[in-house]
């Protein structure tokens, strides 16, 4: 099985035997990778039915719970890694959500669709039309993306929250990661890749 | 009444008994110097005997969980929907065991059977029995059937609880545990239906003390009353509104007369029945069973400590309509499993249907049981 490009990154963030936590599993392909490759203790949440069917088809840990829920059932420092794919921009308080992804786990990776991309802001200036492109593929009425961010507000929001950058990584929309576009990845970047982890 | 078996039937099933013809002692210090356990069993045993499934029923059910008896039985085992050839259980797959437990009045020893010292029925003298005793006891049966170690241990309610406690007193013969619509000990609401069932079978005047079958009468009122009180429980309040609404089974609204609602003819009719194959004494023990479980008491209240020995892997399901044993039962379940380090999957059935659903053919609900068993039969080997 081939896995996705940033799953990939992610994955060799990874100690052997550690604890993760997958918020927005998905399909639990990174889990499924690591259980496997890692001998991780890994544990996915997500809400969608057939998420959570292939999961099981999987063997994966899939608990089914809301990420607007919050994520107070689990306990501080519980994870070794807790991950967030593409999943950021569509829950309810991102802001306390990474405070939390925090508070359990000892680091964490987000990632996120950049709507600070040229093309984003293109058709906003040219056309005044609100941007729709590979990364950001629905209308603005039918959007699950509720709270969308471009590289430099995600990392003014890591200031205000106190957590510590570990690493940025830009990659397009495919996650595949090009020098060039760590050059100005405000304005080049389809994907963010944030590694975060807590100020001492 | 089949007059054709369906081909996802197991068929016509036989009862079987094991007799376990050594003293057993149980949880409340009294010996049993013997007893028996009647059970049935779907699908083959492989080779390894790796494949074996226990099903563990609930607070009012027994071994009969699928198939016909007879052509002449007029519903299959009471978990049909769920057991025969490509069903979520599938005996294709797996060799299933069902058993009455130990207390039962189905078969298996308990009030109604004869005290072999006094030569009396046990009737309310047959001694406490906890859920650890009915997994020791069922361990026995496994041991017979030649079982080290189950591929799954299933069960819902009560039967969920067997399942967890399986998990914690005997690690290593449990592969995985399916627990559904279950918690890891009552509620005090929970306790309170269950002890206002119990004064509903006590103060009936036919109780006699528990000593009914020596006067030849029943607490057919008291047993109907305890069934008609947890049957409500068991539904949902929109589930009772979409299926019975204020329909009148007779008499005019009007006038006021003769009137019977649907629901009321409904619980009367479930009530007798009930009434006519279950024993008083076996209603009060099971129900204590069921208020006693607390696996966790031991460790000071500290669920993820009594779960640290446990080497199964879990499905733990719920009903978004259960409010008999609610979601946030099963998530505390769930919470402790992801605290101690043991894997788990988990979901939330969405139904109308309350705590009832995990008898029902729900199909997100089956989906995920296949999936999770097909799962389960890869990594236990033909």
């Amino acid at each position: 099985m081939k896995l996705r490009a940033d799953l990939k990154l992610i994955s060799e963030l990874v100690n052997p035997n550690a604890r993760v936590l997958d918020l927005g599993c998905g399909e639990g392909d990174l889990l499924a990778h690591l259980q496997n490759t890692k001998q991780v203790n890994g544990y996915g949440l997500d809400v969608d039915a057939d998420n959570i069917r292939i999961c099981i088809d999987k063997g994966v840990n899939v608990i089914e719970q809301n990420l607007d829920d919050g994520l107070s059932n689990f306990a501080d420092d519980s994870f070794d890694m807790v991950v967030m794919t593409e999943t950021l921009q569509s829950v309810r308080e991102p802001d306390h959500l990474l405070k939390e992804m925090l508070r359990i786990g000892e680091e964490c990776v987000v990632t996120f669709p950049n709507f600070g991309h040229w093309r984003c802001r293109l058709q906003l200036l040219t056309f005044g039309r609100m941007p729709v492109a590979n990364h950001l593929p629905h209308s603005w009425f039918n959007t699950p993306n509720i709270h969308l961010c471009t590289f430099k507000d995600f990392e003014a929001l890591c200031l205000d929250l106190n957590l510590r950058i570990i690493q940025r990584r830009v990659v397009d929309y495919k996650h595949n990661e090009y020098t060039w576009l760590s050059s100005a990845p405000n304005l080049l970047g389809t994907v963010a890749f944030y590694r975060l982890g807590k100020n001492s | 009444m089949p007059s054709v078996i369906a081909e996802d039937s197991v068929g016509i099933v036989n009862s079987q008994i094991y007799s376990h013809t050594q003293p057993f002692t149980l949880q409340c210090g009294t010996t049993l110097p013997s007893y028996e356990l009647v059970y049935e069993t779907y699908g083959a045993l492989n080779e390894n005997k790796s494949n074996a499934i226990l099903i563990c029923h609930a607070l009012s059910g027994h071994h009969h969980a699928a198939g016909y008896h007879s052509m002449d039985e007029h519903k299959p085992g009471w978990w049909d929907t769920c057991i025969g050839p490509n069903k979520p259980i599938d005996t294709n797959l797996f060799y299933v065991v069902s058993v009455n437990n130990l207390g039962g009045c189905h078969g298996s020893t308990g009030p109604l059977t004869l005290d072999p010292e006094t030569q009396k029925f046990y009737g309310p003298s047959f001694p406490s029995v906890l859920v650890r005793d009915w997994v020791v006891s069922q361990s026995h049966l496994a041991d017979h059937l030649g079982i080290h170690k189950f591929a799954a241990i299933v069960g819902g309610s009560l039967g969920g609880m067997q399942a967890l406690q399986w998990t914690i007193d005997f690690p290593e013969r449990v592969h995985a545990a399916l627990l559904i619509a279950c918690a890891a000990k009552l509620s005090a609401q929970n306790i309170a239906f269950n002890e206002i069932a119990r004064q509903a079978i006590t103060t009936d005047p036919n109780f006699f003390a528990g000593r009914y079958v020596e006067n030849s009468v029943k607490p057919s009122q008291g047993l109907m009353l305890a069934r008609m009180i947890g049957h409500v429980t068991y539904l949902s309040d929109d589930g009772m509104r979409d299926r019975f609404g204020r329909e009148l089974k007779s008499g005019d609204l009007s006038s006021g007369g003769g009137v019977e609602f649907q629901v009321e003819s409904y619980l009367h009719y479930q009530g007798r029945a009930f009434s006519k194959h279950f024993d008083a004494n076996t209603y009060v023990l099971m129900t204590k069973a069921l208020d006693y479980f607390d696996p966790a008491r031991e460790t000071g209240d500290d669920l993820v400590a009594t779960l640290a020995p446990v080497k199964a892997k879990f499905l733990v399901l719920s009903f978004s309509s259960d409010w008999r044993f609610p979601v946030d039962r099963s998530r505390e379940i769930v919470n402790a499993l992801i605290e101690a380090r043991k894997n788990v999957a988990a979901a939330e059935i969405e139904s109308d249907q309350g705590h009832d659903s995990f008898l029902l053919p729900i199909e997100r609900y089956v989906r995920i049981l296949r999936s999770y068993l097909i799962r389960v039969a890869g990594e236990v080997g033909k």
